[in-house]
């Protein structure tokens, strides 16, 4: 069988056992939406508020569905020696992290769907200005965080503390990057943190094609501070890459 | 590839972590059709032994051969024909047994049927195969181990302390599905620190210890080696003493003589032949005595 056709099984595979984890399924989809209901009521009297939290609450869900979950996933199957286990079978490592990889992405793909649906019916956006804006910003970020879990399970000592070390970045980078307010309220060296990092840029690009239509000539740079995060993350990722928990 | 070629060559192999050395210079041939078993203690270099066999692990020098490959390189041919049961590995939470046993099956061009290697380790019953991975018992996850190993149809299967921690029905229960794979016509390298299990399945066995081979050949021959008899007996003052002959016919003449020259009963009289057990203890002493401080 082709590595195409194996990456394809392993993805089958990974989405079914995805909806038998309930933990999983409620952090990648219950949880980004909750967030939403529950500051749209607090933002209902501003649709300039609005107009941020809905890219905001995009933004993070393309991160908890790719970084958290791979992080987690992906040090759970190092240190349970799942990864080992594949590693003596014929499938190409590509293959396996492609179907793992492919059904992250699938996750954020749908959850940018019910957050546009959400707020087309209940927080008084319209459908997107920019469909093709949006699909790039979704597919940098997604590729951006995806590589970032990847890497990042590398500094996971352990399985019970991947909560923990996900959410050490998670929250502090949603919480600067604009997700609940507008970046401009915030301190100037905060502000500075968030530019540095991807998050702010990846929301940036989404609200642009979400709300104010601006081209994505206008946001050139920050395509081009998440490609360059990519970039990094992708090499991280690939060069600390282990099979098997270190002894 | 003619049946004369071992399916496994290990010729003077070394390991080193840092200054450590794991495995040092040792040597084997696993025949094809063969049940061979790397026994020894805990520590003795049997798992770093087989992983680098399994392309796990990168030898320190030495040359290995495994059906003609290096293992080094991961050939994904090599990775078709073998089936590994690591020491310990754990397993997607979320999946059912027979879908992990199919999904296995499309990663190998000639898999065997899934409920044929179902009903080899003994999850054929429905229930079993319905169940998800992770509400397994720790006997009925090995037995998914062996049916991931299996699946592929390989002609080498490497088996890593496959029962340690194994009740003793269990035991002889994954004992007889390994016999099954000696009648499918599989070699299989086993590592164990059961002396009970290298005798019970091998055909040869290797004695490892701080990572030199101590010791090979079939089990019954390795115990004919030091095969002195060892006679005890209650001398006339109540003590028990022994003495090692490697022909005990004069030493019980005299013996018996001189009980019945002085009329009494030659008592606890015992004339025995060491076992594997006693070979295995001589050898291993070291480790033994530390285990017990």
């Amino acid at each position: 069988m082709s590595d195409a056709a194996l990456a394809w099984r392993q993805y089958r595979l990974e989405r079914k056992m995805f909806w038998r984890n309930p933990t999983a399924a409620f952090f990648s989809f219950v949880l980004p939406l909750i967030f939403l209901f529950l500051f749209g009521a607090v933002f209902s009297g501003s649709q300039a508020s609005l107009n941020v939290l809905v890219p905001g609450i995009a933004g993070l869900s393309v991160m908890a569905t790719t970084f958290n979950a791979l992080a987690t996933q992906m040090s759970f199957l190092r240190e349970q020696g799942v990864l080992k286990r594949v590693r003596g079978t014929p499938l190409p490592g590509t293959s396996s992290l492609s179907g793992i990889i492919g059904s992250a992405a699938t996750n954020a793909v749908i959850q940018i769907l019910v957050i546009i649906v959400a707020g087309k019916l209940f927080f008084g956006l319209g459908w997107p200005k920019d469909w093709i804006e949006l699909a790039v910003f979704t597919v940098l970020g997604v590729a951006c965080f995806a590589s970032m879990g990847v890497a990042f399970s590398h500094v996971i000592p352990n399985f019970e503390a991947a909560p923990a070390y996900t959410n050490l970045v998670f929250l502090p980078m949603i919480f600067i990057s604009g997700v609940f307010f507008d970046v401009d309220n915030v301190p100037t060296f905060l502000r500075d943190i968030a530019n540095a990092l991807p998050l702010v840029h990846v929301i940036n690009g989404i609200s642009a094609a979400l709300v104010t239509g601006a081209s994505i000539a206008d946001h050139l740079s920050d395509l081009a501070v998440v490609a360059v995060w990519t970039l990094a993350c992708v090499i991280l990722a690939v060069r600390g890459f282990s099979w098997s928990a270190r002894d | 590839m003619s049946s004369a070629q071992p399916a496994i060559t290990v010729a003077d192999l070394h390991k080193f972590y840092d200054q450590y050395e794991a495995v040092g210079g040792v040597s084997f041939e696993v025949a094809e059709g063969e049940i061979f078993g790397l026994l020894g203690p805990h520590g003795a270099g049997k798992t770093t032994t087989v992983e680098i066999l399994e392309g796990y692990r990168d030898s320190s020098s030495g040359s290995v051969s495994v059906l003609g490959f290096n293992p080094a390189e991961r050939a994904r041919a090599l990775r078709e024909r073998v089936g590994i049961v690591l020491q310990s590995s754990g397993m997607y939470r979320h999946v059912r047994v027979r879908e992990a046993v199919t999904h296995w099956a499309g990663l190998y061009p000639h898999p065997r049927n899934v409920d044929e290697v179902l009903g080899i380790v003994g999850l054929d019953d429905e229930a079993q195969a319905a169940a998800l991975v992770r509400t397994l018992s720790g006997g009925q996850q090995r037995r998914l181990d062996l049916a991931l190993a299996l699946i592929g149809d390989p002609d080498l299967i490497f088996l890593d302390e496959p029962t340690t921690g194994f009740d003793p029905a269990a035991r002889r229960s994954a004992w007889s599905t390994v016999k099954r794979l000696r009648e499918l016509g599989k070699t299989v390298l086993l590592t164990t620190h059961y002396l009970e299990e290298a005798q019970e399945l091998c055909d040869r066995v290797a004695i490892i210890k701080n990572g030199k081979i101590l010791a090979e050949g079939p089990p019954s021959t390795l115990s004919e080696a030091s095969a002195r008899y060892r006679v005890s007996w209650r001398d006339q003052s109540g003590e028990l003493v022994s003495e090692e002959v490697d022909d005990p016919t004069e030493l019980l003449h005299r013996l018996t003589g001189e009980a019945i020259a002085h009329g009494q009963q030659l008592e606890d009289c015992s004339v025995v032949r060491p076992s594997l057990e006693d070979v295995y203890l001589e050898l291993t002493a070291d480790e033994a005595s530390e285990v017990q401080q």
